[in-house]
Protein backbone atom coordinates (compact mmCIF):
# COMPACT_ATOMS: atom_id res chain seq x y z
CA UNK A 1 0.00 0.00 0.00
CA UNK A 2 2.77 2.63 0.92
CA UNK A 3 4.55 1.42 -2.32
CA UNK A 4 1.78 2.51 -4.30
CA UNK A 5 1.05 5.99 -2.29
CA UNK A 6 4.77 6.53 -2.93
CA UNK A 7 4.49 5.66 -6.78
CA UNK A 8 1.44 7.60 -7.51
CA UNK A 9 2.64 10.38 -5.06
CA UNK A 10 6.23 10.63 -7.21
CA UNK A 11 3.88 10.12 -10.42
CA UNK A 12 1.45 12.80 -9.77
CA UNK A 13 3.90 15.50 -8.60
CA UNK A 14 6.54 14.48 -11.68
CA UNK A 15 4.05 15.73 -14.39
CA UNK A 16 2.83 18.63 -12.04
CA UNK A 17 6.59 20.03 -11.75
CA UNK A 18 6.99 19.46 -15.27
CA UNK A 19 4.12 21.02 -16.34
CA UNK A 20 5.18 24.40 -14.39
CA UNK A 21 8.00 24.84 -17.23
CA UNK A 22 4.79 26.61 -19.12
CA UNK A 23 3.10 28.35 -16.35
CA UNK A 24 3.97 32.13 -16.16
CA UNK A 25 6.55 33.47 -13.72
CA UNK A 26 6.16 34.68 -10.53
CA UNK A 27 4.58 38.41 -10.49
CA UNK A 28 4.67 38.57 -14.03
CA UNK A 29 1.93 41.33 -14.61
CA UNK A 30 1.36 39.70 -17.78
CA UNK A 31 0.24 36.58 -16.99
CA UNK A 32 -3.05 35.24 -18.49
CA UNK A 33 -4.74 34.97 -15.19
CA UNK A 34 -4.32 39.09 -15.19
CA UNK A 35 -5.06 39.81 -18.37
CA UNK A 36 -8.82 38.51 -19.36
CA UNK A 37 -11.53 39.96 -17.00
CA UNK A 38 -9.13 41.73 -13.64
CA UNK A 39 -8.45 44.61 -15.09
CA UNK A 40 -12.28 45.62 -16.22
CA UNK A 41 -12.56 44.36 -12.39
CA UNK A 42 -9.39 46.80 -10.97
CA UNK A 43 -10.48 49.81 -13.83
CA UNK A 44 -13.79 49.99 -13.22
CA UNK A 45 -14.95 49.20 -10.13
CA UNK A 46 -14.98 52.56 -8.17
CA UNK A 47 -17.04 54.00 -11.08
CA UNK A 48 -19.40 50.86 -11.56
CA UNK A 49 -20.11 49.85 -7.68
CA UNK A 50 -18.16 52.51 -5.73
CA UNK A 51 -16.25 50.23 -3.22
CA UNK A 52 -12.96 50.22 -2.89
CA UNK A 53 -12.38 47.33 -2.00
CA UNK A 54 -12.22 45.45 -5.40
CA UNK A 55 -12.40 42.24 -3.27
CA UNK A 56 -15.22 42.43 -1.59
CA UNK A 57 -17.42 44.23 -4.97
CA UNK A 58 -16.24 41.11 -7.17
CA UNK A 59 -17.53 39.07 -4.21
CA UNK A 60 -20.83 40.10 -3.30
CA UNK A 61 -21.73 42.03 -6.62
CA UNK A 62 -20.28 41.00 -9.65
CA UNK A 63 -20.09 37.12 -8.46
CA UNK A 64 -22.92 37.34 -6.52
CA UNK A 65 -24.27 34.00 -7.20
CA UNK A 66 -21.29 32.28 -6.57
CA UNK A 67 -21.55 34.10 -2.87
CA UNK A 68 -24.89 32.81 -2.29
CA UNK A 69 -24.14 29.58 -2.90
CA UNK A 70 -21.60 29.31 -0.64
CA UNK A 71 -23.31 30.77 2.05
CA UNK A 72 -25.92 27.96 1.08
CA UNK A 73 -22.43 25.48 1.10
CA UNK A 74 -21.97 26.78 5.21
CA UNK A 75 -25.42 26.40 6.38
CA UNK A 76 -25.75 23.08 4.09
CA UNK A 77 -22.13 21.91 6.23
CA UNK A 78 -23.87 23.19 9.61
CA UNK A 79 -27.51 21.61 9.20
CA UNK A 80 -25.28 18.14 8.43
CA UNK A 81 -23.54 18.37 11.55
CA UNK A 82 -26.26 19.08 13.80
CA UNK A 83 -28.37 16.07 12.01
CA UNK A 84 -25.36 13.82 12.26
CA UNK A 85 -24.80 14.73 16.26
CA UNK A 86 -27.40 15.88 18.05
CA UNK A 87 -28.49 13.59 20.80
CA UNK A 88 -31.77 14.73 22.34
CA UNK A 89 -31.05 11.87 25.32
CA UNK A 90 -28.80 12.99 28.00
CA UNK A 91 -25.54 11.62 28.39
CA UNK A 92 -25.31 7.87 30.32
CA UNK A 93 -23.29 7.52 33.30
CA UNK A 94 -23.11 9.45 36.74
CA UNK A 95 -24.06 13.33 35.25
CA UNK A 96 -24.38 15.79 37.77
CA UNK A 97 -21.29 17.78 39.51
CA UNK A 98 -21.17 20.39 41.85
CA UNK A 99 -18.77 23.08 43.10
CA UNK A 100 -20.00 25.15 46.37
CA UNK A 101 -18.57 28.25 45.49
CA UNK A 102 -17.67 29.58 48.83
CA UNK A 103 -15.55 26.34 49.80
CA UNK A 104 -14.21 24.88 46.61
CA UNK A 105 -15.88 21.49 47.84
CA UNK A 106 -16.88 19.27 44.78
CA UNK A 107 -20.35 17.04 45.05
CA UNK A 108 -20.95 14.60 42.70
CA UNK A 109 -24.33 13.44 42.10
CA UNK A 110 -25.08 9.67 40.96
CA UNK A 111 -28.31 10.83 39.03
CA UNK A 112 -29.75 13.91 37.97
CA UNK A 113 -31.32 15.78 41.15
CA UNK A 114 -35.12 16.72 40.82
CA UNK A 115 -35.02 20.11 41.58
CA UNK A 116 -31.38 22.44 40.10
CA UNK A 117 -29.73 23.04 43.24
CA UNK A 118 -29.65 27.24 43.61
CA UNK A 119 -26.73 28.41 40.47
CA UNK A 120 -25.17 31.28 43.47
CA UNK A 121 -24.25 28.50 46.10
CA UNK A 122 -23.46 25.28 44.04
CA UNK A 123 -22.32 25.77 40.39
CA UNK A 124 -22.50 22.69 37.98
CA UNK A 125 -19.34 21.78 36.24
CA UNK A 126 -18.31 19.06 33.83
CA UNK A 127 -17.67 15.42 34.88
CA UNK A 128 -13.78 15.59 34.26
CA UNK A 129 -13.05 18.19 36.77
CA UNK A 130 -12.50 21.56 35.60
CA UNK A 131 -10.66 23.81 37.38
CA UNK A 132 -11.56 27.35 39.11
CA UNK A 133 -9.41 29.43 36.77
CA UNK A 134 -10.04 32.65 37.82
CA UNK A 135 -7.19 34.33 35.43
CA UNK A 136 -8.22 32.83 32.09
CA UNK A 137 -11.93 33.37 32.59
CA UNK A 138 -11.76 36.98 33.99
CA UNK A 139 -9.25 37.93 30.77
CA UNK A 140 -11.26 36.06 28.00
CA UNK A 141 -14.35 37.93 29.84
CA UNK A 142 -13.13 41.70 29.13
CA UNK A 143 -11.57 40.83 25.87
CA UNK A 144 -14.79 38.73 24.41
CA UNK A 145 -16.77 42.03 23.60
CA UNK A 146 -13.71 43.67 21.87
CA UNK A 147 -13.63 40.47 19.66
CA UNK A 148 -17.20 41.13 18.80
CA UNK A 149 -16.93 44.85 18.28
CA UNK A 150 -14.03 44.09 15.86
CA UNK A 151 -15.98 41.34 14.44
CA UNK A 152 -18.48 43.89 13.80
CA UNK A 153 -15.84 46.56 12.05
CA UNK A 154 -14.59 44.05 9.97
CA UNK A 155 -18.24 43.28 8.43
CA UNK A 156 -19.28 46.84 8.65
CA UNK A 157 -16.10 48.18 7.17
CA UNK A 158 -14.87 45.56 4.50
CA UNK A 159 -15.92 48.10 1.87
CA UNK A 160 -12.81 50.09 2.68
CA UNK A 161 -10.62 48.06 4.14
CA UNK A 162 -9.60 43.81 3.83
CA UNK A 163 -12.93 42.35 5.36
CA UNK A 164 -16.23 41.80 4.87
CA UNK A 165 -19.06 39.21 5.97
CA UNK A 166 -16.79 35.42 6.24
CA UNK A 167 -14.40 37.40 7.90
CA UNK A 168 -16.11 39.01 10.71
CA UNK A 169 -18.60 36.51 10.93
CA UNK A 170 -15.98 33.98 11.88
CA UNK A 171 -14.48 36.22 14.05
CA UNK A 172 -17.56 36.52 15.98
CA UNK A 173 -17.71 32.87 16.13
CA UNK A 174 -14.51 32.78 17.29
CA UNK A 175 -15.63 34.67 20.44
CA UNK A 176 -18.46 32.36 21.05
CA UNK A 177 -16.21 29.72 20.93
CA UNK A 178 -13.54 31.63 23.43
CA UNK A 179 -16.50 31.48 25.71
CA UNK A 180 -17.35 28.29 25.58
CA UNK A 181 -13.36 27.34 26.51
CA UNK A 182 -12.63 29.47 28.50
CA UNK A 183 -15.81 29.08 30.98
CA UNK A 184 -17.49 25.59 29.99
CA UNK A 185 -20.14 24.61 26.86
CA UNK A 186 -22.87 25.59 29.31
CA UNK A 187 -22.14 28.86 29.58
CA UNK A 188 -21.73 29.87 25.70
CA UNK A 189 -25.29 27.98 25.04
CA UNK A 190 -26.87 29.79 27.35
CA UNK A 191 -26.15 33.06 26.34
CA UNK A 192 -26.46 32.08 22.75
CA UNK A 193 -29.24 29.53 22.19
CA UNK A 194 -29.32 26.57 20.35
CA UNK A 195 -32.31 27.37 18.43
CA UNK A 196 -31.04 30.88 18.16
CA UNK A 197 -27.98 29.59 16.72
CA UNK A 198 -29.84 27.55 14.25
CA UNK A 199 -32.40 30.41 13.18
CA UNK A 200 -29.70 33.19 12.68
CA UNK A 201 -27.58 30.86 10.60
CA UNK A 202 -30.92 30.52 7.92
CA UNK A 203 -31.66 34.27 8.77
CA UNK A 204 -28.24 34.83 7.05
CA UNK A 205 -29.23 32.96 4.03
CA UNK A 206 -32.54 34.66 3.93
CA UNK A 207 -30.99 37.97 3.88
CA UNK A 208 -29.11 36.99 0.96
CA UNK A 209 -31.55 35.69 -1.14
CA UNK A 210 -33.96 37.95 0.11
CA UNK A 211 -32.00 41.02 -1.06
CA UNK A 212 -31.19 39.02 -4.41
CA UNK A 213 -34.87 38.83 -4.92
CA UNK A 214 -35.96 42.25 -3.65
CA UNK A 215 -33.95 43.03 -6.88
CA UNK A 216 -35.87 40.83 -8.48
CA UNK A 217 -39.63 42.53 -7.32
CA UNK A 218 -37.94 46.40 -8.15
CA UNK A 219 -37.71 45.01 -12.05
CA UNK A 220 -34.11 44.47 -12.15
CA UNK A 221 -31.64 41.38 -12.38
CA UNK A 222 -31.60 38.87 -9.58
CA UNK A 223 -29.05 40.45 -6.76
CA UNK A 224 -28.64 43.51 -9.56
CA UNK A 225 -28.71 45.98 -6.35
CA UNK A 226 -28.48 48.96 -8.91
CA UNK A 227 -32.62 48.35 -9.06
CA UNK A 228 -32.88 49.00 -5.37
CA UNK A 229 -32.18 52.49 -5.73
CA UNK A 230 -35.39 53.79 -5.51
CA UNK A 231 -36.20 51.67 -1.64
CA UNK A 232 -32.70 53.08 -0.93
CA UNK A 233 -33.20 56.76 -2.14
CA UNK A 234 -29.83 56.64 -3.52
CA UNK A 235 -28.32 57.10 -6.93
CA UNK A 236 -28.21 53.14 -8.66
CA UNK A 237 -23.78 53.59 -7.65
CA UNK A 238 -24.38 53.92 -3.91
CA UNK A 239 -27.26 51.42 -4.22
CA UNK A 240 -24.40 49.02 -5.18
CA UNK A 241 -22.64 49.83 -2.47
CA UNK A 242 -25.28 49.74 0.04
CA UNK A 243 -26.77 46.25 -1.82
CA UNK A 244 -23.29 44.76 -1.06
CA UNK A 245 -23.49 45.90 2.54
CA UNK A 246 -26.60 44.32 3.56
CA UNK A 247 -25.47 40.85 1.76
CA UNK A 248 -22.09 41.02 3.67
CA UNK A 249 -24.50 41.15 7.09
CA UNK A 250 -26.32 38.14 5.43
CA UNK A 251 -23.37 36.11 5.41
CA UNK A 252 -21.22 37.19 8.58
CA UNK A 253 -24.85 35.90 10.21
CA UNK A 254 -24.59 32.60 8.92
CA UNK A 255 -21.11 32.05 8.56
CA UNK A 256 -21.30 33.35 12.70
CA UNK A 257 -24.14 31.04 13.31
CA UNK A 258 -22.77 28.27 11.53
CA UNK A 259 -19.51 27.73 13.00
CA UNK A 260 -20.97 27.84 16.62
CA UNK A 261 -23.45 25.62 15.95
CA UNK A 262 -20.08 22.75 14.29
CA UNK A 263 -18.12 23.70 16.92
CA UNK A 264 -20.80 23.18 19.64
CA UNK A 265 -21.92 19.81 17.81
CA UNK A 266 -18.05 18.10 17.27
CA UNK A 267 -16.90 19.38 20.74
CA UNK A 268 -20.14 17.48 23.01
CA UNK A 269 -20.75 14.65 20.55
CA UNK A 270 -24.05 16.37 20.21
CA UNK A 271 -25.21 16.62 23.39
CA UNK A 272 -24.67 20.13 24.03
CA UNK A 273 -24.28 19.65 27.79
CA UNK A 274 -20.43 19.65 28.46
CA UNK A 275 -17.33 19.63 26.31
CA UNK A 276 -13.87 21.08 25.42
CA UNK B 1 23.15 23.50 -15.42
CA UNK B 2 23.41 27.95 -15.83
CA UNK B 3 20.12 27.32 -17.67
CA UNK B 4 17.85 26.50 -15.30
CA UNK B 5 18.83 28.78 -12.87
CA UNK B 6 16.56 31.18 -14.23
CA UNK B 7 13.64 28.53 -14.49
CA UNK B 8 14.25 28.06 -10.78
CA UNK B 9 14.27 31.62 -9.39
CA UNK B 10 10.98 32.22 -11.50
CA UNK B 11 9.29 28.60 -10.93
CA UNK B 12 10.31 27.62 -7.64
CA UNK B 13 6.58 28.96 -6.26
CA UNK B 14 5.05 26.53 -8.15
CA UNK B 15 7.18 23.63 -6.93
CA UNK B 16 7.08 25.10 -3.17
CA UNK B 17 2.84 23.98 -3.93
CA UNK B 18 3.20 20.74 -5.37
CA UNK B 19 5.37 19.59 -2.62
CA UNK B 20 3.20 20.51 0.04
CA UNK B 21 -0.51 19.43 -2.66
CA UNK B 22 1.90 16.20 -2.79
CA UNK B 23 2.41 15.60 0.93
CA UNK B 24 -1.41 16.13 1.36
CA UNK B 25 -2.20 13.25 -1.28
CA UNK B 26 -0.03 10.91 0.35
CA UNK B 27 -1.34 11.80 3.79
CA UNK B 28 -4.71 10.82 2.03
CA UNK B 29 -3.61 7.39 0.78
CA UNK B 30 -0.98 6.24 2.66
CA UNK B 31 -2.24 7.14 6.37
CA UNK B 32 -4.44 4.52 8.40
CA UNK B 33 -5.70 7.14 10.29
CA UNK B 34 -8.57 8.38 9.64
CA UNK B 35 -7.85 12.20 11.60
CA UNK B 36 -4.72 12.31 9.45
CA UNK B 37 -6.62 11.87 6.23
CA UNK B 38 -8.70 14.69 6.66
CA UNK B 39 -5.46 16.68 7.78
CA UNK B 40 -4.06 15.09 4.38
CA UNK B 41 -6.77 16.82 2.92
CA UNK B 42 -6.73 20.17 4.46
CA UNK B 43 -2.91 20.31 3.63
CA UNK B 44 -3.95 19.62 0.24
CA UNK B 45 -6.65 22.06 0.00
CA UNK B 46 -3.64 24.98 1.88
CA UNK B 47 -1.75 23.96 -1.35
CA UNK B 48 -4.02 25.22 -3.90
CA UNK B 49 -5.09 28.00 -2.35
CA UNK B 50 -1.39 29.23 -2.01
CA UNK B 51 -1.44 28.36 -5.71
CA UNK B 52 -4.14 30.58 -6.46
CA UNK B 53 -3.21 33.37 -4.77
CA UNK B 54 0.34 33.51 -6.32
CA UNK B 55 -0.93 33.57 -9.27
CA UNK B 56 -2.54 36.87 -9.25
CA UNK B 57 0.84 38.42 -7.76
CA UNK B 58 2.08 41.26 -10.13
CA UNK B 59 6.00 42.99 -9.35
CA UNK B 60 5.24 46.44 -8.35
CA UNK B 61 1.58 45.76 -7.39
CA UNK B 62 -0.33 46.61 -4.39
CA UNK B 63 -3.30 44.76 -2.72
CA UNK B 64 -6.50 45.51 -4.39
CA UNK B 65 -8.23 48.16 -2.42
CA UNK B 66 -7.90 51.35 -4.39
CA UNK B 67 -6.70 54.41 -2.74
CA UNK B 68 -9.84 56.85 -3.05
CA UNK B 69 -9.71 60.47 -1.56
CA UNK B 70 -13.42 61.79 -0.19
CA UNK B 71 -15.36 61.81 -3.48
CA UNK B 72 -16.33 58.84 -5.28
CA UNK B 73 -14.79 57.88 -8.26
CA UNK B 74 -13.78 60.74 -9.80
CA UNK B 75 -9.48 60.36 -9.34
CA UNK B 76 -7.14 59.97 -11.76
CA UNK B 77 -7.74 57.10 -14.08
CA UNK B 78 -6.66 53.39 -12.04
CA UNK B 79 -4.52 51.21 -14.15
CA UNK B 80 -5.36 47.67 -13.80
CA UNK B 81 -1.31 47.07 -13.35
CA UNK B 82 -0.97 48.66 -9.94
CA UNK B 83 -3.23 46.71 -8.03
CA UNK B 84 -2.89 42.76 -7.80
CA UNK B 85 -5.60 40.52 -9.29
CA UNK B 86 -8.07 40.44 -6.71
CA UNK B 87 -10.25 37.32 -8.66
CA UNK B 88 -8.00 34.85 -7.55
CA UNK B 89 -8.16 36.24 -3.91
CA UNK B 90 -12.37 36.37 -4.17
CA UNK B 91 -11.97 32.51 -5.52
CA UNK B 92 -9.75 31.60 -2.38
CA UNK B 93 -12.04 33.38 -0.11
CA UNK B 94 -14.78 31.18 -0.47
CA UNK B 95 -12.22 28.32 -1.02
CA UNK B 96 -11.24 28.63 2.78
CA UNK B 97 -14.90 28.78 3.97
CA UNK B 98 -15.88 25.79 1.73
CA UNK B 99 -12.46 24.10 3.20
CA UNK B 100 -13.84 24.45 6.86
CA UNK B 101 -17.47 23.77 5.96
CA UNK B 102 -15.88 20.13 4.54
CA UNK B 103 -13.71 19.95 7.59
CA UNK B 104 -16.35 20.12 9.86
CA UNK B 105 -18.76 17.46 8.32
CA UNK B 106 -15.76 15.33 7.72
CA UNK B 107 -15.11 15.60 11.85
CA UNK B 108 -19.03 15.06 12.48
CA UNK B 109 -18.53 11.76 10.41
CA UNK B 110 -15.07 11.01 12.05
CA UNK B 111 -16.99 11.16 15.24
CA UNK B 112 -19.90 8.68 14.41
CA UNK B 113 -17.46 6.27 13.34
CA UNK B 114 -15.85 6.63 16.19
CA UNK B 115 -18.91 5.73 18.31
CA UNK B 116 -20.02 3.05 16.09
CA UNK B 117 -16.39 1.13 15.83
CA UNK B 118 -14.70 2.78 19.02
CA UNK B 119 -11.59 3.34 16.84
CA UNK B 120 -10.34 5.38 14.04
CA UNK B 121 -7.87 3.16 12.43
CA UNK B 122 -8.66 2.35 8.95
CA UNK B 123 -7.78 -1.37 8.97
CA UNK B 124 -9.39 -2.31 12.08
CA UNK B 125 -12.55 -0.57 11.07
CA UNK B 126 -12.13 -2.77 8.23
CA UNK B 127 -11.37 -5.84 10.08
CA UNK B 128 -14.75 -5.24 11.85
CA UNK B 129 -16.79 -4.89 8.98
CA UNK B 130 -15.39 -8.00 7.50
CA UNK B 131 -16.77 -10.05 10.52
CA UNK B 132 -19.95 -8.85 11.01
Amino acid sequence: MKALALAIVALVGGLLISATVDFPDWGDPASPASLHVSPHYVEKTMEETSVPNIVTAVLADYRGFDTMFETTVVFTAGVACFLLLRRREPRPGPSRVYRHRATGVIVEMSQPPDTEPAPEVFKRIDDDWTPHDLIVMNVCRLLIPFIQLFGLYVIAHGHHSPGGGFQGGVILGASVILLALSWDLRTATTRMKETATGLMSATGVFIYAGVGALALAMGGNFLDYAALSPILMVDPVAARSLGIFFVEVGVGLAVMATMVLIYRNLASEGHLDQGL
Amino acid sequence: MEEYIPLFLTKYNYWVYITLMMIGLWAMIAKNNLVKKIVGMNIFQTAIILFYVSIGAKYGATIPILQHGSGHGHEAAVHAADYINPLPHVLMLTAIVVSVATLGVALALVIKIHQRHRTLEEDEILEQLRES
